[in-house]
């Protein structure tokens, strides 16, 4: 009995696996190579996430008419994992392993991505993460085409520093209460204090998500500013509190002149849901702003206007990191000839192709890529203007030379070290992080 | 022309000699001129410095048009244009000047112009600049600009502008803030100690945080007598300041607790009054905000004039559309779960989903501009309180809506009728009451209330999808604690929860302080589960 039962069962696998080969043979013959999107298209972050939805689409349709890849038609996937972290995974699962995408373009937050990152590393696909984020990652499945701290948030503190930039002396740390905004301020305080700041001259505050009630803070800020001493803010808050900060802000007289915010989370998109008033003059880090002079900026722009069928929706900097990130994919599948992520997450390093900026961004061994960091001053059209920008292109660190923990980490995913965390100090692939 | 006037007759040497001083005039003025052409055209540069050298060259030159240049280069409305890297100010009307001389500059094309960036720190020195240039100036405002722009760049070089001007000076606010400027020069300038005491006690006078942030820069370099006045004088305004800043927590408690009661209020009537849980209520806010939007758009477009009275047209109409959605909620979901509340608050919950969800269909996930109207904007000070507008008119807002409701409640005939139907259905039945109608409409009041919170809520907070989520807990919280059921509760309730959050916060931080804001809550309702104002008597029924 058993053995009859061990063949009736492997005979069914046997019928099943030829069923499965022919049916993929079937699929093949359709020609397309199918890509994810997973975005948040409802729930709170949907605010921010429907707009790289919608820029996908407008790459993937490009590259179509361009007559696709490898001889076949792209085919964009799009889920909706609606804001909730553990459905990002299910959503990853469903995509990689029901869909068969090839690569997946998707998160925002640093806990979706998170929540995501076991999926790709046990079915071993790709996912290309386009948000500034605060490091201390490097994983074989993930291209981080977002800005690592040191390509957003130390160049920022450096210009203030300057004398072009006010020659700050007291520092405000102020961010919403989660990991990026913590993990960014960590760095910079240790950064602060490698470069002489006492520690009474840097203040740290945390606010909760959505915080709408800024008289206190802002009250604080205003204190703080009074002892003397040129006084910044370096703002980790994220999206929709921003609006009622700055707002206070106005209200109580802090204008960007005396007291001057730099935010890491404010771009083209918040600001154009908001009256741009009390903002003017305050300043954000980015690597991307839609007022930046370059031919091929100018031709992304109106081809993201025609695409969207509306003259006043703006570009932002994770935009420009999908349209880096999607092209890198292209070109290193052109280059293996293959959509085998291993085959593809070998041949993507190395790989360089133009940035919004004008310039060339690459992919690192460390799967960061390099990007200009561009200070811009807000304008009352809701647009950036570029008041600094650094000389060259700056390299993506995924282990923060400034905190105790991560210095002595390396990520090199080439063979033959293959290693997201390698330790100079003791020689080994491993320690902290994953 | 000089050599022209050389002449023999007496007469006419005379008056050659006048022409030669006149020549003689001409000729400094011609060298001044020469100058300030140099100064402009490094405006035109690329390098951060050099630009900061300009500004400080045309702030020194003395020229007639160095006011005129910096106020343009402020406003953004300098431009180089090409070619021949030629500066132009572009004037009010639309048109071009030149900024050496002030004459039209004709037609130019958009391309050619490139406009002369200023940041932060060049704004500030081109403020400071304007400060000495404006001091004169016949609009008393300006005036009175420049000697608070004076005061806080403490420019000891500014002590004899300042001098002459407050000798000339009439307008007694204006003078008050010069002599508060002098002061702050003379603090930094070179002047002898009787002169810096006195100026110490005009400083301490303010009682400020900017008088602190003066006299501790002062402090740190003064030497002896001067140094100890500085530090007693600090010393005794950080006393009172303490004082006010006790104040000032409560004035910002009360403005957390006035938006805590708007959003709070509605909820009193459906869950306080009725029993309903309704998870959908904030979106019944969001609802009137998003109403506040649509009216500023329309507006905006077609009354360009009647913006600033747009909250007005809001506030009837977001009562409207959130009461009639409530309504219509009430009579196709509500009615049919009376008695049932788990099945009540999952199904107001799926509600509210699908309401944010619609609005997000329609309007986009993206914030709106909700913009204040001018009345709203800015801030005054009493003593040592700073009050924004906005703020203020939201506490007395929330006042307003809550005397209202609460006479709606207690002397209208309606109110009157929802009383008896929430006491005893049964009886209010009997005396011809249609129990059903009261019922949706009492719902209808209470969504018609948020809608209007909402339209104030608009004003300090984003408009998105997700407004309404982040006002239901709080709203639920206050009503819990104030007493189910009485709308004295509420207003107590918020106003304690305020004004105990912001004495928390600068201690604890936000996080901390809202963390012990619930705990307080949880074991408050342990020993009075029935809130603050318990209703006495029999109660609401089921």
């Amino acid at each position: 009995m058993p053995k009859s039962r061990f063949l009736s069962t492997s005979l069914k696998s046997t019928i099943a696996a030829a069923a499965l080969l022919s049916s993929s043979a079937l699929v093949s013959a359709e020609e397309t190579i199918k890509v994810g999107i997973l975005h948040s298209l409802s729930g709170t972050m949907a605010i921010s996430e429907t707009t790289l939805k919608d820029v996908m689409l407008m790459l993937i349709e490009k590259q179509n008419e361009k007559g696709g890849l490898l001889g076949k038609k792209l085919e964009p996937v799009v889920v909706d994992p609606a804001s909730n972290w553990p459905l990002f995974a299910e959503k990853a699962r469903g995509l990689i392993e029901k869909d068969k995408v090839s690569a997946v373009f998707g998160c925002w937050t640093s806990v979706s991505r998170k929540s995501v990152l076991p999926v790709f590393e046990e079915l071993n696909s790709l996912l290309f993460y386009p948000v500034q984020y605060e490091g201390e990652e490097s994983s074989k499945n993930v291209f981080y085409t977002g800005a690592a701290p040191n390509q957003q948030a130390i160049p920022a503190v450096d210009y203030l520093m300057s004398e072009e930039g006010g020659s700050v002396k007291r520092w405000v740390l102020a961010g919403t209460d989660y990991v990026y905004p913590r993990t960014t301020n960590k760095i910079l305080e240790a950064y602060l204090k490698s470069k002489g700041v006492a520690s009474e001259d840097i203040m740290i505050n945390y606010t909760p998500f959505g915080h709408s009630d800024w008289q206190t803070i802002v009250s604080d800020i205003k204190k703080f500013g009074a002892a003397g001493k040129k006084t910044a803010v370096v703002s980790t808050i994220n999206g929709d509190a921003n609006v009622p900060f700055y707002k206070e802000l106005g209200n109580q007289g802090v204008s960007a002149e005396d007291i001057p915010v730099v935010a890491f989370s404010v771009g083209e998109e918040e600001l154009a849901g908001l009256s741009t008033a009390p903002l003017v003059g305050h300043l954000a880090a980015w690597n991307y702003f839609q007022s930046v002079e370059a031919p091929v900026n100018a031709k992304f722009v109106q081809d993201w206007k025609a695409f969207i069928k509306d003259e006043k929706r703006v570009t932002n900097d994770p935009m420009e990191a999908h349209f880096i990130g999607f092209n890198m994919w292209v070109e290193a599948v052109k280059k293996a000839g293959t959509t085998d992520p291993d085959a593809v997450g070998e041949a993507i390093i190395g790989v360089t192709v133009p940035n919004l900026s004008g310039g060339y961004s690459a992919m690192m061994p460390n799967h960061h890529i390099t990007k200009p960091v561009l200070i811009g001053e807000i304008q009352e059209d809701g647009q950036f203007e570029t008041v600094w920008q650094t000389s060259g292109q700056v390299v993506g660190d995924a282990w923060s030379d400034y905190l105790p923990g991560s210095k002595d980490l390396i990520s090199d995913w080439r063979k033959p070290l293959s290693c997201g965390n390698f330790n100079v100090k003791t020689g080994k692939c491993g320690g902290q992080g994953n | 022309m000089c050599t022209v006037a050389q002449l023999t007759d007496i007469m006419k040497l005379a008056r050659s000699l006048v022409l030669v001083l006149l020549c003689l005039l001409a000729g400094l003025t011609a060298s001044a001129a020469s100058d300030f052409p140099q100064a402009l055209s490094g405006l035109a540069e690329k390098s951060f410095k050099k630009r900061l050298g300009a500004i400080n060259a045309v702030a020194v030159s003395g020229h007639e048009r160095a006011q005129t240049v910096l106020e343009a280069l402020a406003q953004r409305r300098l431009f180089v244009a090409n070619p021949g890297k030629r500066l132009v100010i572009k004037t009010e009307a639309g048109g071009y000047q030149m900024a050496v001389t002030g004459e039209p500059a004709g037609e130019i094309a958009k391309p050619a112009l490139k406009r002369v960036k200023t940041n932060n720190r060049l704004r500030k020195v081109i403020r400071n600049a304007l400060g000495t240039l404006t001091l004169r100036s016949p609009d008393p405002a300006r005036r009175l600009a420049a000697a608070q722009t004076i005061f806080a760049s403490r420019d000891a070089s500014a002590l004899p502008i300042l001098e002459v001007a407050l000798a000339a000076e009439t307008d007694i606010q204006v003078r008050t803030v010069m002599e508060r400027a002098r002061a702050a020069s003379t603090l930094m300038g070179s002047a002898g100690e009787a002169d810096k005491l006195e100026a110490i006690s005009t400083i301490r006078q303010m009682g400020n945080q900017d008088a602190i942030a003066l006299l501790s820069a002062f402090g740190d370099r003064a030497k002896g007598a001067e140094k100890a006045a500085a530090s007693q004088a600090i010393a005794e305004i950080e006393r009172t300041l303490a004082l006010w800043s006790g104040a000032q927590n409560v004035i910002y408690g009360l403005s957390l607790g006035s938006v805590l009661l708007l959003a709070a209020i509605g909820l009193a009537i459906t869950f306080g009054v009725m029993g309903v849980i309704n998870m959908a209520h904030g979106e019944m806010v969001m609802l009137g905000a998003y109403v506040t939007f649509a009216v500023q758009e329309v507006l905006r477009t077609s009354f360009p004039g009647l913006f600033d009275w747009s909250l007005l047209f809001a506030i009837p109409l977001a009562f409207l559309v959130s009461g009639c959605v409530g309504v219509a909620l009430e009579r196709g979901v509500i009615r049919f779960l009376y008695g049932r509340p788990l099945e009540t608050l999952l199904a107001t919950w799926g509600v509210s989903l699908i309401l944010q969800q619609a609005v997000r269909t329609i309007f986009g996930p993206n914030n709106r501009e909700v913009g204040n109207p001018s009345w709203m904007s800015g801030s005054f000070e009493l003593g040592q309180l700073a009050l924004t507008w906005n703020r203020l008119y939201i506490i007395l807002f929330a006042l307003l809506i809550f005397a209202g409701l609460y006479a709606a409640m207690r002397w209208t005939s309606f109110g009157l009728q929802m009383r008896s139907v929430v006491q005893n259905r049964q009886m209010a039945g009997a005396m011809g009451i249609r129990t059903k109608w009261i019922d949706a409409l009492t719902f209808g009041l209470g969504s018609g209330i948020a809608g209007i919170a909402g339209v104030a809520i608009s004003q300090i907070d984003n408009v998105s999808p997700n407004l309404g989520q982040s006002y239901i807990i709080d709203s639920f919280m206050v009503v819990v604690f104030g007493g189910v059921g009485n709308l004295w509760g509420t207003l107590v309730g918020a106003m304690t929860l305020g004004v105990a959050n912001k004495f928390l916060e600068p201690y604890a931080g936000a996080v901390l302080a809202k963390i012990f804001v619930l705990v307080f809550i949880i074991l408050f309702i342990q020993k009075r589960p029935r809130g603050l104002f318990a209703l006495k008597g029999r109660g609401i029924e089921a």
